[in-house]
């Protein structure tokens, strides 16, 4: 069985975010990027699977402009078997990524198709379940656990939701998307990065995979949130009662 | 399970507040340290990570030349200062009283915070008329127990004199008070593009003005130099209340005897920095952090070598440390994994770059460590991926030192030694010791810094006889320093004739009688006590 895990290159978690002048994003010229730490993660679930004989081979897949190609790189560090890189420049939104995904699925007929639960520069949580729908799979979102069973191909997953856990069970091929409690991702060792130079970058771009990019969205305007103001002590209780009810207007 | 914790904290107070610890210093005992240790079951553990190791040599008594505190004083001190900031209440002293390993304890009554240069000023000249001895003191996160009384000592905490003056966005000269802790002028250092030339595990308590006056190394020496270069001013007060303004923010100025540089690293015996004005790097964007495993110490040698050359003026740092110290780490640092798969490897090597290219510092860092692994310098190895991978690995690096203060009672040894013998001392030390204790070796590799550390459930007189004065010998047939980066403080003030010849301590000596002629200032410390005469 194929795994495909789909990574991105965002902003690094560790950065402090600054937004450009003319408000129509955020900076992003000479600021460290590096893999969405939930892809990180979603890729080491499919390592884990691969090294307990479940699968055969996983194949990484970024999309974007030719910077991708680094992030994938460090996927095929980390131990993926191949990579492929799917050409384009523009924004990429999540409607766009599934379409391009269900494509690449009929290409490559993986087993299971793993993401990561969003991406921490848009923090859409689009993707996984789009593309799900698009094929017609099921689905086992904010995975904290992930049990396949070869035999029966069905896949158990522990979903982290806010009432607690919930355990689905579902018949591959399915697709998944990780959360935080997953795993702990390996870091990517030097003999693994010597050999991940000879690993194949298959490119493709969407007019090859019969994918038109259209984005129904557009953005406006991006500023910062507004900066906390100071605490102010009050004096009395009726001091109070008098900035809730007429300054916070809460009361 | 609870009240037996609030009844172990019970007593642990009422052990403190008792002064238990006091008698030993009235009467000279012999050389070294008492071990005062409480073997009653359940407290052990815990008690013996409270030791108060008393440096109880037969020559320190408190000088009789040095006034006592009457009340007149602490009027006075309140007039100038302020009510809030004269404090008298032992729990906040408590705290001000204890150096951060908890070896050294004083026993000083009076906390004074000045919050400017004169109120500095007021104070030190008031001491030095009324002969009251005072320590200086910052983040007090010094290790040799030099930022804490050794008696009764007015503890001067500049902590409040946390302002930034200036910047310079075009030269990067940062101008601040004494009092800023180094973390938070890394943060604003941050925003405007800039960083500091020196890091070090205790950024996040220790001020600039401590790191100035005890020459701080730290993690990026290799790359950025140490504070006699970086350091472009000074404003200091000496013993007398004078004001010594040398805070210049010229990159050049050859007129006259350059005198800040006694200050950087005088550990506060020749006058209290108020001000510094530092020279700040521009923050470089590409940041490469790899953790690297080597069979022997000959290969982190040789790795060394072919780091300089190969990765030259990206290298901003070359740690390493050996197996025992990631041992250690691993086992009593929380949230900390080891980087590599399993293994065994005998020694452990952490290189960091600093650059402006991306993809070319990655590329130039990967050739270089491949090459290595072909060439069998390395065994094995990984390369941060992203910034929290990077900081995990430095949190291993700069963690070891807290990791020794839980796993017990820890002996540090800071010496500076050539190269290829440095861990010849930490295996000879080994042998020596046996299993009586655990013998760790980590450092800055790339400055020829070694710090040895032996760790034992409790101090123990014999294992100190064993340990010193071998190391000290040992570092002085190798003509290195006793203490690299430390300082003497009080634990190495009689130790310096290891390291520097009688005449240059003869010398220092005068200038100190020079410059505090009452010998107020942090005395006890950094020059050995015979060489001291107090009028």
């Amino acid at each position: 069985m194929k795994i495909m895990v789909a990574v991105k290159r965002v902003i690094d978690y560790a950065v402090k975010i600054r937004v450009k002048p003319d408000k129509t994003g955020v900076e992003t010229q000479n600021v460290k990027m590096s893999m969405n730490p939930f892809c990180e993660i979603a890729l080491e679930e499919a390592l884990r699977i691969k090294e307990a004989g479940m699968a055969s081979e996983v194949v990484a897949v970024s999309m974007g402009p030719a910077q991708c190609v680094d992030t994938l790189r460090t996927g095929l560090a980390m131990g993926a078997d191949r990579a492929i890189h799917v050409d384009a420049t523009g924004p990429l939104y999540p409607l766009s990524v599934a379409k391009l995904f269900k494509a690449l699925v009929e290409l490559e007929k993986p087993g299971l198709l793993i993401l990561g639960k969003q991406a921490i520069d848009d923090d859409c949580n689009q993707t996984g379940q789009m593309v799900a729908g698009l094929l017609g799979w099921p689905q086992g979102t904010f995975a904290s656990k992930v049990v396949l069973d070869k035999e029966k191909q069905l896949a158990t997953v522990d979903r982290e939701v806010d009432g607690g856990l919930e355990t689905l069970c579902m018949d591959l091929p399915a697709v998944i998307t990780t959360d935080l409690r997953l795993n702990q991702p390996r870091y990517a060792t030097l003999p693994n990065i010597m050999k991940a130079k000879s690993k194949v970058i298959k490119k493709y771009t969407p007019q090859e995979l019969n994918v038109e990019i259209k984005s129904e969205l557009e953005v406006l305007q991006v500023t910062e949130p507004p900066k906390r103001k100071a605490g102010v002590i009050v004096s009395s209780v009726d001091e109070l009662i008098d900035k809730l009810k007429n300054e916070a207007h809460v009361i | 399970m609870q009240k037996w914790r609030a009844t172990r904290r019970l007593l642990l107070n009422s052990y403190s507040s008792k002064s238990l610890f006091h008698h030993p210093r009235s009467n000279p005992i012999s050389d070294h340290s008492t071990t005062i240790s409480r073997s009653s079951s359940g407290f052990e553990s815990w008690t013996s990570r409270i030791h108060y190791r008393h440096f109880a040599t037969a020559m320190i008594q408190r000088n009789p030349a040095f006034s006592t505190l009457n009340s007149d004083d602490i009027n006075y001190f309140k007039g100038i200062l302020g009510e809030k900031n004269v404090i008298e209440d032992e729990d906040a002293l408590l705290f001000a009283n204890t150096d951060w390993m908890r070896k050294y304890k004083g026993s000083s009554k009076l906390l004074l915070q000045p919050r400017t240069t004169q109120e500095v000023s007021e104070v030190l000249k008031y001491c030095n008329s009324r002969r009251l001895a005072v320590v200086p003191q910052g983040g007090n996160t010094g290790l040799v127990g030099g930022s804490v009384p050794v008696f009764d000592e007015v503890i001067i905490n500049v902590g409040s004199m946390k302002q930034v003056i200036s910047f310079d966005k075009v030269s990067g000269v940062l101008v601040c008070e004494a009092g800023c802790i180094l973390e938070n002028l890394v943060s604003f250092l941050d925003n405007q593009g800039f960083i500091m030339p020196l890091d070090l595990g205790a950024k996040g308590s220790c001020q600039i003005g401590g790191n100035v006056s005890t020459n701080a190394g730290g993690l990026r020496l290799v790359r950025y130099g140490s504070l006699h270069g970086t350091v472009l001013g000074i404003e200091a007060v000496l013993a007398n209340g004078d004001v010594l303004d040398m805070l210049g923010t010229l990159r050049k100025d050859n007129t006259g005897y350059d005198l800040k540089h006694l200050f950087i690293g005088s550990e506060g015996s020749l006058g209290i920095v108020t001000k510094v004005s530092i020279l700040t790097p521009p923050k470089l964007s590409s940041v490469n952090v790899a953790f690297l495993a080597c069979k022997d110490y000959s290969s982190c040698q040789k790795l060394l070598f072919e780091a300089r050359r190969r990765l030259g003026e990206i290298l901003s740092a070359f740690e390493f440390l050996d197996n025992e110290s990631l041992n250690l780490a691993l086992n009593h640092l929380e949230g900390v994994r080891n980087p590599l798969p399993p293994s065994m490897h005998n020694f452990y090597v952490l290189i960091e770059t600093t650059g402006s290219d991306e993809s070319y510092d990655k590329e130039k860092l990967e050739a270089f460590l491949l090459r290595s692994m072909e060439g069998g310098l390395i065994s094995d190895g990984v390369i941060a991926q992203d910034i929290n991978q990077a900081s995990s690995f430095w949190n291993i690096r700069e963690g070891v030192p807290e990791a020794l203060m839980k796993a017990g009672a820890v002996y540090k040894y800071d010496l500076s030694l050539p190269v290829e013998k440095m861990y010849n001392l930490v295996e000879e030390m080994r042998t020596k010791l046996g299993n009586s204790a655990k013998v760790i070796g980590y450092g800055h590799l790339g400055d020829g810094n070694l710090h040895l550390n032996i760790s034992t459930p409790q101090y123990d007189d014999a294992i100190l006889a064993q340990i010193e004065p071998f190391v000290y010998e040992w570092t002085s047939k190798q003509r290195g320093s006793i203490s690299a980066e430390h300082g003497l403080g009080l634990m190495k003030a009689n130790k310096i004739f290891y390291s520097k010849s009688h005449e240059t301590v003869q010398l220092m000596a005068s200038i100190k009688k020079l410059m505090d002629p009452n010998g107020i200032l942090n005395p006890y410390k950094v020059l050995p006590h015979s060489i001291i005469s107090y009028s």
